[in-house]
C-alpha cells in the first residue's frame, strides 16, 4: 500500500522509529507525575472540601449534621490531614491502581468510571470516524471544484458548523425531532435497555441512539477539518510535483489522491491524536443536555461536589489520553511523512 | 516584472501615475484595509459586529423593559410578531396577548390576541437610563407607542419568570461580547509577552516556556474551566465573578496565541533585515519594537480576532452549565440556561433565540477574522 | 523512427488565453513553429513572454483558467489503425483529461521540469515515481520496470542506481536530482523532450554537466528537444534552431547561427547586445533595453515590442501586428522593417 506507508521501510528506518517511540514512552511517567501534581492542586484549590459542600447540600434540603458527626466523617475520609500527606496518599494509591473511593457515591471510583467508560469511548469513536469520513472527501471535493455552487454550500455549512456551540446544536436537533416528529431523543438507550446488562441487543440499541449525539459532537470538528483539508489541498494543487505527475500521463483523480492529497493530509495526521481527548471533553456539555450516561456528567458533578478521588481520577485519565493522543499523532506523522524521520529524532 | 502595482480598486487600464504614487507610498495598514475592503463578506460581518457593539455601549437604548422585572403571571409569553400594515395604513404593531389558565397545570398559557393590538414605534420614550454613565435620557429604540399602555410588546417572548427576553437579550449581549474581548486582550498580553521572550531569546527560556505551554495545552480545557469556576465562592458579586471568568478564560487561551507569536518571532529572527538591524547596532528593544512587531502585528490582530469567538462559545457553555456568569448577571449563556432541557424547549422554543445570536456573533467574528488574516498576508495574492 | 517527410511537431498559430476576472491575458497570441525529429529547438525570451505556456499547451497541461482558443498542434506519428504510414494528430483538439493525450504524455512527449526538488514528491521514493512512469506506458511487470528504472539512472550517470531507487529526492544532491528527473522523463524513450529551463535552478558546474548529459542522450536516442531558457549562452551551446518570443508572439526564428550572427529583429539584436562580453570596452555602460515589460493587461497595440524599440516607426508599428514571415532561407521575422503588414481578411 504505497499510498499510506512509505514504500521503503528498511531495517534502518524501523530501528529509527522504534528509538523515537521509546524515547517518547520513557517521558510518559514523568509527565504523568507532573499531571498528578497539577490535577491534585486544582482539585484541592476551591475552598472547603467535600464535606463542606455535602453539609451545604444537606442544609438546603432541610436536614443537617452536627459538628461532631462532620468531624468524625472528616477524619474517616482522611480530609483532616495536611495537603501534602493527602497528596502522597493519593499518589500511592494511584500507582497501585486504586483510584480511590468516591466520597459521594461511596463506591470505588474505578467502578463508577468503568460503567461509563465504554459509552464515552464509543461516542468519541463514532464522532471521530464520522468526522473523518465526511470531512476529508468534502475537503477534497471543495478544493478540486473551487468556487462552484457545491463548494460555496459546503463553505456556508462549515462556517455555521464552527460557529454553533455543540450544545446548541443538540438542543435544536432535539427540538426539531420533538416538535416535528414527536421523538424524544435523549439518553442512549431505550427504556428497556437502560439498566440491562450488556448484550447484543443492548449494543444494537446503543447503535440506534448513538448516531445523533455522535453527529452533534462531530459537527464542529468536521467543519473545521473540511476547511483545513480544502486549504491544504489548494496549497498543494499548484505545486510543481503535481504538474510533473500530470505531464507523465497520469489520470487526474489518481494523481490527485496519490500526490497532493497525501501531502495535504500530512499536517492533518499530526492532529489526529488531539481528537480523542477533545471529543472526550467536548462530550461533557452535550452529555448534560442530551442526558447521556457518559463520563461527562459524572465529572461535572464530582467537580462541583469536590468529590476528590473521583474528580482527580477522571482528570488523570483525561490527561493520560491527551499524552497518548499526542504520542499517536507523532508516530502517525513520522510514518506518514518520511521527512520527519530524518529531522525528528 | 510589471512596474505598475495594482490598486485594489481602480481597474488596470485606468491606472494613472498619480494612482501609482498613491499605492507606492501607502502604508501597510492602508494596504491591509484596501484588501480587507474587497472581501464583501468580511465587511458585512464587520458591520454586524459594529451593531453588536452599539448594543454593548448602550443596552438600555435597545431594550424597552426592565430586564430583571419578574412577574410569574406573565410567564412563557410567546414571541409576538410585528405586522406593519393595518386598515389605516402603515401602523406597526404587535398583538396583545390573551391568557388562559390551564386547568390541569394551573399555569397561565398565553396566545396572541386576535383583536387587540399594541402599536409600536421607533425612538419612543420609556424608562429613564444613563448613557455610558454620562447623561440621562429616556429614549428607546423600539417600544409601545403609548408608554402608559398596559400591554407591553415582547418581541422575544418571556421566560418562566415572566422576564422580557428582548430586553434581557440586550444586556446579555453586553456581557457576552465584553467577556470575549477582555479575555482575548488579556490572552494577547500574556501571549505576546511570553511568546515573544520564548521566540526572541530562545535557549533555555524558550524551552521552559515551551514545556509550560505544552503542559497547559495537554490539560483538558473544559474540566479545568469547570474546576476553576466551581472554585469561585458563591458569595462573590457578579462583577467579581465576571472578572474572574475573563481571567480564567484568558489563562487557558493564551497558550495558542503564545505559540503563534513564538513561531513568528522564530521565523522573523532568521530574516535578513533583522540580521541587518543587529549588525547596525540596534538594541534588542529597538529591534523588537521597531522591526519585528510591525511585521506581525496584523497577523496577531487576525489571530486575536479569531480567538474571540472561541471565548464567546466558552463563556456561553460555562454559563449554560451554571458555572460561569451567574444570575442576576445576564449573559447569553445565562439566558440559555432557561432552555436547558427538552421539556422547557418544547414548551417555549423562543427561549433558544440567544443561541441564534451566539451563532451570528461567532460567525461574524470568524468571517472578520478570516478576512483580516487574508488581508494581512502580503503574499496571499 | 526518423522521417524526413515532415516535422515531428508542428505548431500552427497557437493562441492560449487566460480568462481572468480582471480581463483576458493573451499569454500565447499566435505562435507557429516546427520541430523536426532529432532537432534541438530552443525557445528564448524574458519572463512572461509565454514560453512555458506554449510548451504546456503542447502537453495540454495549461492550468485553468487558461484555454487553447485557436490553432493546431500537430504531432506526427505512425498510424494507430494498424495500417502502415503516418498520420498527424492535432493535440489541441484532444480532451485534456482524456486517454489519448495521457498516452502521449510521458511516452511520446516528456517534460523535464524546471525545479527538480519541487517536481519530485517528497514523500515517495524516486524509484516509485520513475517506475510509475514506466508502468503507465509500458505493459511490463514491476520487476522489469524496476530494472528499467535502474538502467535509466545508470544511463544518466547516477552512481549506485539500485540504492538510489529507494531514496527520496531530498536525500540526493542537486546534480543527482537533476539527473534523476531527466531519467524519469526519458524512461519511456519519448520522441520529443521538453526541457523547461533545466539549468535555471542549478549552479554553473551542474549546468555544464546537465547540458552535456542532454546532448549525449539526445545523440544516443535521437530524440528532439524543445529547450526553453532565458540564457542566450545556453541556447548557443545547445540549440540548432532558435525561436525568440516576446509577450506571447514570435519575434524571430531561425538556425542558431543566423540568429546569433545575423539577427534581424530589433529585439533579438537588443538582447544580444546586452550580453556582457569579455571583449567589450571597459568602463562602458552595458546596453539595456529601455522600458520594461508591460503588464499583461496592458499590452501595447500593434507590434508588442514597439514601445521599447529603437527602430520604432510610429503610425506603422503601433497600428498593426506584424506577421511572421520569411527573410532569408530559413529565417523568419515579424517586423515591419522587413515586410509590410499582411492584408488581413
Amino acid at each position: 500500500m504505497t499510498f499510506v506507508v512509505p514504500a521503503s521501510l528498511s531495517l534502518w528506518d524501523t530501528l529509527r522509529m522504534l528509538r523515537f517511540i521509546i524515547k517518547r514512552l520513557l517521558l510518559l511517567p514523568l509527565l504523568m507525575l507532573l499531571f498528578t501534581v497539577v490535577v491534585f492542586a486544582l482539585v484541592q484549590a476551591p475552598p472547603g472540601d467535600f464535606l463542606t459542600s455535602y453539609v451545604a447540600m444537606l442544609a438546603s434540603s432541610g436536614s443537617s449534621m452536627d459538628a461532631a458527626q462532620v468531624e468524625a466523617l472528616r477524619h474517616q475520609f482522611g480530609l483532616d490531614q495536611p495537603v501534602y500527606v493527602r497528596y502522597f496518599l493519593w499518589l500511592g494509591s494511584i500507582v497501585r491502581g486504586d483510584l480511590g473511593l468516591s466520597l459521594e457515591y461511596q463506591r470505588p471510583s474505578s467502578e463508577l468510571i468503568g460503567e461509563r467508560m465504554l459509552v464515552t469511548l464509543l461516542l468519541a469513536l463514532f464522532a471521530f470516524v464520522l468526522t473523518w469520513i465526511v470531512a476529508i472527501p468534502a475537503g477534497i471535493y471543495s478544493a478540486m471544484h473551487k468556487n462552484t455552487a457545491l463548494d460555496y454550500i459546503f463553505a456556508v455549512l462549515n462556517y455555521i458548523g464552527v460557529a454553533t456551540p455543540n450544545f446548541m446544536l443538540a438542543l435544536i436537533l432535539m427540538w426539531v425531532a420533538f416538535s416535528n416528529f414527536g421523538l424524544m431523543i435523549t439518553g442512549l438507550f431505550s427504556p428497556e435497555y437502560t439498566q440491562a446488562p450488556w448484550s447484543l441487543g443492548r449494543f444494537i440499541d446503543l447503535l440506534k441512539h448513538i448516531w445523533l449525539p455522535a453527529i452533534v459532537l462531530g459537527v464542529a470538528g468536521t467543519a473545521r477539518l473540511t476547511r483545513i483539508m480544502r486549504a491544504n489541498l489548494l496549497d498543494e494543487l499548484n505545486k510543481p510535483y503535481v504538474v510533473t505527475a500530470r505531464a507523465k500521463g497520469m489520470p487526474e483523480w489518481k494523481l490527485v489522491i496519490k500526490y497532493p492529497v497525501r501531502l495535504a493530509l500530512s499536517p492533518i495526521i499530526s492532529t489526529v491524536g488531539w481528537y480523542l481527548p477533545q471529543l472526550f471533553s467536548g462530550s461533557l456539555i452535550v452529555a448534560t443536555v442530551m442526558n447521556l450516561p457518559n463520563i461527562g456528567p459524572l465529572l461535572l458533578r464530582s467537580l462541583i461536589q469536590q468529590d476528590m478521588y473521583l474528580a482527580g481520577s477522571i482528570l488523570l485519565i483525561y490527561c493520560m489520553l491527551t499524552i497518548v493522543g499526542t504520542l499517536i499523532s507523532d508516530i502517525l506523522l513520522a510514518l506518514f511523512d518520511p521527512r520527519i524521520q530524518m529531522e525528528g529524532t | 516584472m510589471a512596474d505598475k502595482i495594482h490598486d485594489a480598486n481602480a481597474p488596470p487600464s485606468e491606472l494613472s501615475s498619480k494612482d501609482e504614487d498613491r499605492v507606492s507610498v501607502a502604508s501597510n495598514w492602508k494596504l491591509v484595509w484596501w484588501r480587507f475592503r474587497k472581501n464583501r463578506l468580511a465587511v458585512a460581518s464587520a458591520i454586524v459586529l459594529l451593531i453588536f457593539y452599539a448594543v454593548v455601549l448602550v443596552p438600555d437604548f435597545f431594550s424597552n423593559q426592565d430586564p430583571e422585572a419578574t412577574d410569574a403571571f406573565l410567564a412563557f409569553i410567546p414571541m409576538q410578531r410585528i405586522s406593519f400594515f393595518d386598515k389605516t395604513g402603515v401602523n406597526p404593531s404587535v398583538p396583545d396577548v390573551v391568557g388562559k389558565r390551564n386547568s390541569v397545570t394551573l399555569k397561565m398559557e398565553w396566545a396572541p390576541d386576535e383583536i387587540v393590538r399594541i402599536p409600536i414605534a421607533l425612538f419612543v420614550r420609556g424608562y429613564k437610563y444613563k448613557v455610558l454613565g454620562l447623561f440621562e435620557t429616556d429614549i428607546h429604540l423600539i417600544d409601545a407607542k403609548d408608554p402608559k399602555s398596559k400591554g407591553r410588546p415582547h418581541f422575544l417572548g418571556t421566560d418562566r419568570l415572566g422576564r422580557d427576553q428582548w430586553s434581557r437579550m440586550m444586556f446579555g449581549t453586553r456581557t457576552s461580547m465584553t467577556v470575549g474581548l477582555v479575555a482575548v486582550a488579556l490572552s494577547m498580553i500574556l501571549g505576546v509577552f511570553l511568546g515573544g521572550i520564548s521566540g526572541y531569546f530562545g535557549g533555555w527560556m524558550d524551552m521552559v516556556i515551551q514545556r509550560m505551554i505544552d503542559l497547559l495545552q495537554s490539560l483538558p480545557t473544559i474540566p479545568i474551566w469547570l474546576m476553576m469556576t466551581a472554585a469561585l465562592p458563591q458569595d462573590w458579586r457578579p462583577e467579581q465573578v465576571f472578572l474572574a471568568i475573563t481571567i480564567i478564560l484568558a489563562f487557558i487561551g493564551w497558550t495558542t496565541l503564545a505559540r503563534e507569536i513564538r513561531g513568528r518571532f522564530l521565523s522573523l529572527r532568521e530574516e535578513d533585515f533583522i540580521v541587518a538591524a543587529e549588525l547596525a547596532g540596534c538594541s534588542h528593544l529597538r529591534i523588537i519594537m521597531r522591526h519585528m512587531v510591525p511585521a506581525f502585528t496584523s497577523h496577531i490582530i487576525a489571530a486575536s480576532t479569531l480567538a474571540i469567538p472561541v471565548m464567546i462559545i466558552s463563556e456561553t457553555s460555562l454559563s449554560f452549565l451554571g458555572l460561569g456568569i451567574r444570575p442576576p448577571a445576564i449573559s447569553w449563556g445565562v439566558l440559555l440556561q432557561e432552555a436547558q432541557n427538552i421539556q422547557t424547549v418544547a414548551l417555549a422554543p423562543w427561549l433558544m433565540f440567544p443561541g441564534l445570536v451566539v451563532i451570528i456573533a461567532v460567525l461574524a467574528y470568524n468571517l472578520v477574522g478570516d478576512g483580516l488574516r487574508d488581508a494581512a498576508d502580503p503574499y496571499g495574492h | 523512427m526518423t522521417t524526413q517527410n515532415g516535422p515531428l511537431l508542428s505548431v500552427r498559430d497557437l493562441k492560449t488565453y487566460f480568462m481572468m476576472d480582471e480581463g483576458v491575458v493573451k499569454a500565447v497570441d499566435g505562435v507557429s513553429f516546427d520541430v523536426h525529429a532529432g532537432q534541438i529547438f530552443g525557445i528564448v525570451g524574458e519572463s512572461g513572454c509565454g514560453k512555458s505556456v506554449t510548451v504546456k499547451s503542447i502537453l495540454r497541461i495549461v492550468e485553468a483558467p487558461g484555454k487553447i482558443v485557436h490553432g493546431q498542434i500537430l504531432l506526427r506519428r505512425s498510424r494507430q489503425d494498424g495500417t502502415s504510414g503516418e498520420e498527424e494528430l492535432d493535440l489541441a483538439g484532444l480532451d485534456a483529461r482524456g486517454r489519448e493525450i495521457r498516452s502521449i504524455r510521458g511516452a511520446q512527449i516528456a517534460l523535464i521540469p524546471q525545479e527538480p526538488m519541487a517536481s519530485f514528491s517528497p514523500v515517495h521514493t524516486i524509484g516509485n515515481q520513475i517506475i510509475e512512469t514506466i508502468l503507465l506506458h509500458q505493459p511490463i511487470d514491476k520487476q522489469a520496470a524496476r530494472n528499467l528504472a535502474r538502467d535509466m539512472l545508470k544511463d544518466v550517470g547516477v552512481p549506485m542506481p539500485e540504492r538510489r531507487l529507494d531514496e527520496y529526492s531530498w536525500q540526493l544532491s542537486g546534480g543527482l536530482r537533476q539527473r534523476a528527473i531527466i531519467a524519469m522523463a526519458l524512461s519511456c524513450n519519448p520522441r520529443l523532450l521538453i526541457a523547461d529551463e533545466p539549468t535555471t535552478a542549478v549552479d554553473v558546474t551542474t549546468q555544464a554537466q546537465v547540458l552535456r548529459l542532454l546532448r549525449q542522450l539526445q545523440r544516443e536516442r535521437n530524440s528532439a528537444i524543445i529547450f526553453i531558457t532565458h540564457d542566450l549562452g545556453v541556447i548557443a551551446q545547445m540549440a540548432s534552431f532558435v525561436m525568440v518570443m516576446y509577450l506571447g508572439l514570435v519575434m524571430e526564428q531561425g538556425p542558431v547561427d543566423a540568429i546569433f550572427h545575423a539577427p534581424k529583429h530589433p529585439y533579438t539584436q537588443a538582447l544580444l547586445r546586452s550580453i556582457p562580453s569579455v571583449n567589450s570596452q571597459p568602463r562602458v555602460s552595458l546596453p539595456t533595453i529601455s522600458g520594461s515589460i508591460p503588464h499583461p493587461f496592458n499590452k501595447p497595440s500593434g507590434c508588442p515590442f514597439h514601445p521599447r524599440c529603437i527602430k520604432n516607426m510610429p503610425g506603422k508599428c503601433d497600428a498593426q501586428t506584424p506577421a511572421l514571415q520569411a527573410v532569408g532561407e530559413k529565417q523568419l521575422v515579424s517586423c515591419f522593417l522587413y515586410h509590410d503588414a499582411e492584408v488581413s481578411a
